[in-house]
């Protein structure tokens, strides 16, 4: 399994369960792989699974039924939109702003793409 | 669990390959034993399973002594060496031979890593082996003896690209809360998503044994600009900038661990090394 280098491992891990449900391959409600299911397939640690999973009921996205296992909450696929534009705004943005501001590129600029952008995606 | 107290080790009146080792190892995790040639990762290995008897100093694994090679502690320890030395006997004679030595030993789950690893289920003669399937077929048999210790000794040498993947997938699945895995290895690639905790050694001694969550809440793997920060443990040049290892001043916001750079700041700053992660107390 390739992980890249921009995340801890136990991230990247929680990245791919939320991709998951999202796409609802694990719907809210239903039953999940279990940590040492996840672990193998994924080729990692099962302590690593594990610290995924705590992340994520952390997050309220999974919620665990004591001797049964993990499941997504009824509510996963909005906790994950929240978490990820969180993410976005906060770590993904700033980022951007700053190849802008090396780069020389305003606002604007990136209005008339957005816009640009938007009307090409809604007439495909 | 494994407890070494105040262990050195010497080959007659030569220098030490160890000197006053002190470590401990839990259950339920998988650790990476990591050092330069020559750092005594083997002799290590060799110490734990009772196949060399320290100098000086205490080993204990599960409460008893390697060295007296007591049965319930043979019973509950596997030894994969890197060099592996199969007899010239069939296979099912070896494995009907080897596995009485072993009371957990489980068919089913041998013949699953056997399956795992793509190994023909008409092997003959093990000394007509290649390298390659020599270790598949000890590995697959290390973990089927379920020995709460596993230790393996460069086990992904000689194994091909896909039964590398295998093979973390296998070990992965292996660790029970009660087992306990050491790999030694300088392939850190093939396993940094396996082990959860490093052990290095250095210069005959032990510089760090710590589980790799407190390795990233502690220091910082990054690309730095050209103008490196005054704090910086370990810097290499890269195609963005330097990719150094630095202290981590905020535990909660951790980057993901470069084994191989974490080596490299380790035995280049060996003392900043030791103070950062100090030895736990007994």
């Amino acid at each position: 399994m390739e992980f890249n280098d921009k995340q801890p491992i136990y991230l990247q891990i929680a990245d791919y369960v939320c991709e998951q449900i999202l796409q609802q391959a694990w719907p809210p409600g239903e039953r999940i792989p279990s940590v040492r299911d996840l672990g193998s397939s994924l080729e990692v640690n099962p302590n690593t699974a594990m610290r995924a999973f705590d992340y994520l009921q952390q997050q309220g996205i999974l919620f665990n039924k004591r001797g049964m296992g993990y499941y997504a909450a009824d509510d996963a696929p909005d906790q994950v939109r929240a978490m990820r534009r969180a993410r976005f705004l906060d770590v993904e943005l700033p980022d951007v702003f700053r190849t802008m501001t090396l780069l020389g590129i305003t606002i604007a600029d990136i209005e008339t793409r957005f816009t640009a952008f938007t009307q090409a995606t809604s007439a495909a | 669990m494994i407890n070494l107290d105040n262990v050195t080790f010497r080959y007659g009146r030569k220098q030490p390959v160890l000197q006053e080792l002190s470590i401990q190892l839990k259950p339920g995790h998988i650790y990476g034993l990591l050092g330069s040639n020559g750092a005594g990762k083997s002799s290590l290995m060799r110490l734990m399973a009772g196949l060399l008897y320290p100098t000086d100093g205490h080993i204990r694994v599960n409460g008893r002594e390697p060295r007296r090679r007591e049965p319930a502690f043979l019973e509950d320890l596997f030894f994969l060496p890197e060099d592996i030395d199969l007899p010239a006997i069939t296979f099912a004679r070896y494995v009907a031979t080897m596995r009485a030595f072993y009371p957990r030993f489980n068919d089913e789950q041998f013949r699953a890593y056997l399956r795992a690893f793509q190994l023909p289920s008409t092997i003959g003669w093990l000394d007509e082996l290649s390298l390659g399937q020599r270790k598949k077929f000890i590995i697959s048999f290390g973990l089927a003896t379920n020995t709460s210790v596993l230790l393996m000794d460069e086990p992904t040498n000689g194994l091909d690209i896909p039964s590398k993947a295998q093979f973390r997938k296998v070990v992965s699945a292996a660790l029970l809360p009660d087992r306990l895995v050491v790999i030694s290895t300088h392939q850190v690639r093939d396993l940094d998503a396996l082990i959860d905790a490093v052990v290095l050694l250095n210069d005959h001694e032990l510089l760090l044994n710590a589980p790799l969550e407190q390795v990233s809440q502690r220091l910082r793997f990054e690309i730095s600009g050209r103008d490196l920060p005054a704090d910086v443990l370990y810097a290499e040049p890269s195609l963005r900038g330097h990719a150094i290892v630095r202290e981590n001043v905020d535990a909660a916001d951790d980057t993901p661990i470069d084994l191989e750079r974490l080596f490299n700041a380790a035995i280049s700053s060996p003392q900043r090394m030791k103070t950062l992660f100090p030895a736990q107390k007994r």
